[in-house]
This record gives structure tokens, C-alpha cells and sequence, in this order.
């Protein structure tokens, strides 16, 4: 049996908590108000001239104390993720619906809990080098820890695992969810990302020359590199429903590829990506112009936004309109394809196509419709890109039921 | 209850003390002793110079185990979807790199970043094979055997195509072993397809179920498989090594295990 094009999946609840807001009200505020969360970077002991796009108040989550051996960045802010805008209920509600063991969990993340084997390591036995025995490496630097969280703090018992293929982590996990469910092992899927702030990406991405010393400028004629950010998205996967409301947002199509060229910098011509977005389109059954924005993976540097453009203009030409969001959150790593999806969500629920932040000039030899001004207009369907380390590429379409 | 089912077209594996599929069959049947040693990883061949220099420890692994299924399915890897399968990312490159940021001197390599990233064996592996295929890079800590299998069985059953799963851990040193013990690398890749084909050497079919996990016999075998998290799928192995019909439980997450019913072809 093939599905050679997707059942539409039903988002039929879903959240993002970043730098521009805790949480759907606060996040489309920010895009509306064109507010950036990007600040200059005072975390930790970090010595890097950059911006970074921080989630306020991690420091003060509190995990539940039957789950205490979780307790770090990655998944306090899971936590402060899970609890905006009544999904913690709605999961509970589907868990009503459907039973612990029907419902799987597919997050997305990159670095984990990596900052919490960070800071052990500032704090090794002198004489033995040993990490302080306060160190829980499962439940916190492993890469599961996440989405074992997640499952333990719901009760869930099905199917659960974390995507970890860099930067594009939190697209892929529709793909997963996808297959889970059309196999027929779950009835819904808690898929989403979450990535936060740790010295190894910081001072990584500082190795290789990506990191800009000003906010990011996607697309900007002197775009210098990326600002890291912090993020926790989530949806609730569920078939869809024969009655729906207008404004609700269905997963139409998804588009996974490989470029097979270099572990940090994209396929030249950008191959791997038109195939994600074209396979996305097949598998929506949808032609090119019928997608009205673009949310654009849009790093901000030379190289991948460079990429990016030709890969869009391959598939959709020059007049689609697109921007990237990182100049307002950051690039936020694993988290950035479940944040993608959640912009584009509130895109098509309350007719806003983003504008991109931060870019003064845009590079005239990336012949894009690339959006300096919100857009506040009528618009059914989008598509989302997010690539990744690796040379993975995953785009996702998504659409108003109506 | 629902049941996915695939045909095995190849196995790849490389342990301790297990060198490859063709020989460790004798073994995991019983027919020959386990004589455990440490695992050699071979150079990978097929990276072009450059990253074959930067290539860590679980690039040469998934490269070893996964053309070995591939050659034996006679297929082309270019053609393959992947799914890679880890509990975690390379440990000597995460020691190090945790190392020199609690140091004064943070400016780790570039090499060192992006051999830190959990999908740096999927990369080198698209590199290597020059396979644009989907590929999904998994992580489930001690269930990733369970996670990868049940990820490559859907992408069989649903998008109907052939897959190849790279279910590989790699040994982590001081201090990270004592937090993490895993001793050292082993491997298992496997090619599933939709339906039976010549080279089909056995038929699986994968359920949900909350019975135990199945331990294997010999003492030192079950210790592997308790070690390192790929090892979880050694009973299945076995199954297919006595070649005949046989059901088998895989260890998976602390709720839910894997029931397999195997079927020779």
C-alpha cells in the first residue's frame, strides 16, 4: 500500500515560545509590532560578541518534583513551551480521547541538555576528573531527554522519539508522525522542537566564522552570519475531522532530501532543497503558485541564504512572497522548523504574512519577493522551510481548511 | 493490534567480537563460541580524502555496517532512504569539546562542531553513498534500536519504498563513562523492503507489545546487548541466524517492547 499523498493532518492545537513571546498571543503581537528579541549576548560566561535570542525566565521554571532528574535549560523551557496556551490540556483531552498508548511524541532538538554537561565540566574532581555526582546524563545532556520528558510528564506510553538532524530536527518530525499514524501504531502525535542557549553552538558556530556581531540580517546585501536562539514550539497531530472550523490549519504535504555535499555548507546550486520543496508540493498536490508565502529557513549567511534563494526560484519563481523570521528570533537550531510551522499556523489563522527584521538593503542578486512589511492579508496556504548540518532539508506545506 | 511488515535484504553488523554478518552467524546461533575483543573500526574507503581525516568514530561505523546490508542486498545506496539510530552523538568529540569549554581557551575547531551534531553520520554517510534520500536521524537513549526500527518500518509499510536502518553507538571515555558506560562500538544496519525479492532473507512482522524483553542465552552476548543500546537488536539477529519461525520480544521503551515474528524466506 502506498499513500503516495498525504492524508491532511490536523494541527489542532499548537504553541511557541521564543525571544519575541511566551506563547501564541504574545508571538503574533511581536510580528505585527515587528519587535525583535534579539539582544546583545550575556549568557553565562559567554566572551562572544553577538546577539542572542534568549527566552526570558527559563532560570525560574520549575519542573514537577516527581520529575526532578530532568530538570535543566532544555527542558525547563519545554516545560514553559508546554504550559502556554492550554496545550498541556489539550493533550490531556486527546489523551481522554484516544489513550496514553495511541498518542506518540516526536520532538526535535539539536544540543539537548548539552549545557548541563557544560557546566559539570567546570566542576570536575581535581584529583580523579570525575563529574560531580549531582550529573544525570540521561535525563538531561541525552540527546531523548526532551521527548522523555515530555512522555513522562503526560503519562504517555506510546511510540516516542527525538529527531536530531541539526537544524532542520523540528520539520522532520512531522514526517515521522506522519508515517507513525498513517501506519496505523497512533491516532495523534505531540510533535514540536525545542533547542536552548549552550556554549557548544555558541562558541561552534563561532568557529566556523557564522556568528554576525549585530542582530541577523536574512537576505540583507551585508548579511554576516546568524544569532542563535532559544525555542520550544509544539502541535497536536490528529486526522482530520469531517467538520472543521475556516481557520483551522492542516499539514497538507511534507518534503524530506539530502544534498550529499559537505557536513557545513549547502548544496551550491541548492539541489537537495528544491527537491524538499518540490516533493513537499507533489505530496500537497498542489502546483507552485498556489502557495501564497514562503517562511524562509533564511539563516543570514552568505552562503545559505544565497542557496536558499536559487533553490526558491528554481521551484516558485521570483514573485512568491517569503521572508525569513530569524532576524526576530534568532535561529533557534532544532527548534527552527517547529517554530516555522507555528509562524506560518498564525500566518494562516489571522492572515499575516511576517515580515523579515533587521534587513536594510536587500541583496539585489537574490531576485526574491522577499517581505520588509507585514502583510496583512487573506492567505490559504504556505510553505516552510528548514535545513540543517548534514545537508538536511525538509519543507513543510500548510493550509487553511477552508 | 497492528502489525507492520518487511522482508530483510541485507544485514550489516560490527561489534565486539562480532566482525561482520557472515560470521557471526555461527555465534549468535550458538554454533560457535562468542570470544569478545575489541571492536576495529575500518577506514572509510569511500569518503573522499578530506573527510576521511575528519571522520569520527560512528562515521566509520554506520559507513562499515551499512554498505555490508547494502552490498548483500546487492542494492545501490545511492537509491536508499536512511534511518540512522543513536543514542547519542560521537563521545570521544563531545568530551572534548566539554572539555575545552569549561577551559580558557573555547575555540573548539570547526571539525570538532560539526562532528558534534547527532546527524554528523547521516551527513558523511549522504557524502560517502551520494544518496539525496530522506534520511531521519533518531535518538531514544536505550530504546534507539526500538525507535530506528519501528521509524524504518513505517517508511517500508507507508511510503512503500526500501530503506536501510544504521542502528550504531559508539564507547564513551572518562569521565562521560561513568555517567553513560557504554564500552564500545557496535553496530547493527539492516535493509527492509516492502515486498519479498530474491534476496529477501527473512520476513518480519513488528507489533507493539508490553511483554518482556527477550535476554540472550550466552552470558556474554547478554551483556552486550545490555551495554550499548544498538546491541538491543541482537535477538532479532539471532532469530534470523537459526533460520527458522520464531517470535522474539526487543527491548524499546520502559512501557512498550517490539514483538517480531520471524519468518525465513
Amino acid at each position: 500500500m502506498a499513500y503516495l499523498s498525504l492524508n491532511p493532518l490536523w494541527l489542532s492545537h499548537f504553541t511557541a515560545t521564543s525571544s519575541i513571546g511566551r506563547g501564541l498571543d504574545q508571538t503574533l503581537a511581536a510580528l505585527r509590532q515587528r519587535r525583535p528579541g534579539l539582544v546583545p549576548c550575556a549568557f553565562d560566561t559567554v566572551d562572544l560578541a553577538t546577539f542572542i535570542g534568549e527566552v526570558a525566565g527559563v532560570d525560574a521554571v520549575q519542573l514537577p518534583a516527581h520529575l526532578a532528574d530532568f530538570d535543566c535549560r532544555n527542558n525547563r523551557l519545554a516545560l514553559l513551551g508546554l504550559t502556554q496556551d492550554g496545550f498541556a490540556e489539550a493533550v490531556r483531552v486527546a489523551i481522554a480521547k484516544y489513550s496514553a498508548q495511541r498518542i506518540g511524541v516526536f520532538l526535535g532538538t539539536s544540543t539537548s541538555g548539552i549545557l548541563q554537561t557544560e557546566l559539570a565540566y567546570r566542576r570536575r574532581d581535581p584529583v580523579t576528573g570525575a563529574l560531580p555526582a549531582d550529573f544525570i546524563y540521561r535525563t538531561t545532556h541525552n540527546t531523548f531527554s526532551v521527548a522523555d520528558f515530555t512522555r513522562h510528564y503526560f503519562g504517555l506510553t506510546g511510540p516516542a522519539v527525538v529527531v536530531s538532524s541539526a537544524c532542520s530536527s523540528s520539520a522532520k518530525v512531522f514526517g515521522s508522525a506522519r508515517r507513525m499514524m498513517a501506519a496505523g501504531l497512533i491516532d495523534a502525535a505531540v510533535v514540536g522542537g525545542v533547542d536552548s542557549l549552550c556554549l557548544t553552538t555558541l562558541y561552534g558556530f563561532n568557529s566556523l566564522g557564522l556568528i554576525s556581531e549585530h542582530a541577523c540580517r536574512p537576505f540583507d546585501a551585508q548579511r554576516d552570519g546568524i544569532s542563535i536562539g532559544e525555542a520550544a514550539a509544539f502541535a497536536l497531530l490528529e486526522r482530520t475531522p469531517e467538520h472543521l472550523d475556516a481557520d483551522a490549519v492542516l499539514l497538507l504535504g511534507i518534503g524530506e532530501s539530502s544534498d550529499a555535499y559537505h557536513m557545513s555548507s549547502p548544496h551550491p546550486d541548492g539541489l537537495g532543497a528544491c527537491m524538499a520543496m518540490q516533493d513537499a508540493l507533489k505530496m500537497a498536490g498542489l502546483k507552485s503558485p498556489e502557495i501564497g508565502y514562503i517562511h524562509l529557513h533564511g539563516t543570514a549567511t552568505q552562503s545559505n541564504d544565497a542557496t536558499e534563494a536559487k533553490a526558491v526560484q528554481t521551484v516558485f519563481g521570483s514573485s512568491t512572497p517569503c521572508s525569513s523570521t530569524k532576524g526576530a528570533t534568532g535561529h533557534t537550531l532544532g527548534a527552527a522548523g517547529g517554530v516555522g510551522a507555528v509562524i506560518c499556523a498564525l500566518g494562516l489563522r489571522h492572515g499575516l504574512l511576517p515580515a523579515g527584521l533587521n534587513t536594510r538593503q536587500l541583496d539585489p542578486t537574490l531576485d526574491l519577493d522577499y517581505l520588509l512589511d507585514n502583510r496583512e492579508q487573506p492567505v490559504t496556504r504556505m510553505l516552510s522551510n528548514s535545513f540543517g548540518f548534514g545537508g538536511t532539508n525538509c519543507s513543510l506545506v500548510f493550509a487553511r481548511a477552508d | 493490534m497492528h502489525t507492520l511488515t518487511a522482508y530483510i535484504e541485507g544485514i550489516g553488523l560490527l561489534g565486539p567480537g562480532l566482525t561482520d554478518w557472515l560470521t557471526s552467524q555461527a555465534v549468535l546461533s550458538g554454533q560457535q563460541p562468542y570470544q569478545p575483543h575489541k571492536t576495529v573500526l575500518p577506514s572509510p574507503a569511500l569518503l573522499p580524502a578530506a573527510e576521511r581525516r575528519r571522520s569520527c568514530a560512528i562515521v566509520k561505523l554506520t559507513l562499515a555496517t551499512g554498505l555490508e546490508a547494502i552490498a548483500a542486498a546487492g542494492l545501490d545506496a545511492a537509491s536508499l532512504p536512511s534511518v540512522f539510530s543513536a543514542s547519542g552523538g560521537d563521545g570521544e568529540n563531545c568530551h572534548i569539546i566539554c572539555e575545552m569549554l569549561a577551559s580558557d581557551d573555547r575555540q573548539i575547531s570547526p571539525t570538532r562542531f560539526h562532528n558534534s551534531v547527532h546527524n554528523v553520520a547521516a551527513g558523511y554517510w549522504s557524502i560517502a553513498t551520494g544518496a539525496m534520500t530522506t534520511s531521519s536521524v533518531l535518538s531514544a537513549f536505550d530504546a534507539s534500536f526500538g525507535a530506528g526500527l519501528l521509524e524504518a518500518l513505517t517508511q517500508v509499510v507507508v511510503d512503500d519504498t526500501r530503506t536501510v536502518l544504521l542502528a550504531c553507538d559508539t564507547a564513551y571515555p572518562e569521565p562521560l563513562y561513568s555517567a553513560r558506560p557504554i564500552p564500545d562500538a557496535f553496530g547493527i544496519a539492516l535493509v527492509l523492503a516492502p515486498q519479498r525479492s530474491a534476496q529477501a532473507l527473512a520476513q518480519i512482522s513488528v507489533s507493539l507489545t508490553d511483554a518482556s524483553a527477550d535476554q540472550l542465552d550466552d552470558a556474554a552476548l547478554e551483556s552486550l546487548r545490555i551495554a550499548i543500546p544498538a546491541a538491543r537488536g541482537l535477538p532479532l539477529l539471532r532469530g534470523i541466524a537459526l533460520r527458522q519461525d520464531k517470535h522474539v520480544v526487543l527491548d524499546y521503551l520502559d512501557s512498550t517492547r517490539l514483538a517480531v515474528a520471524i519468518a525465513p524466506c
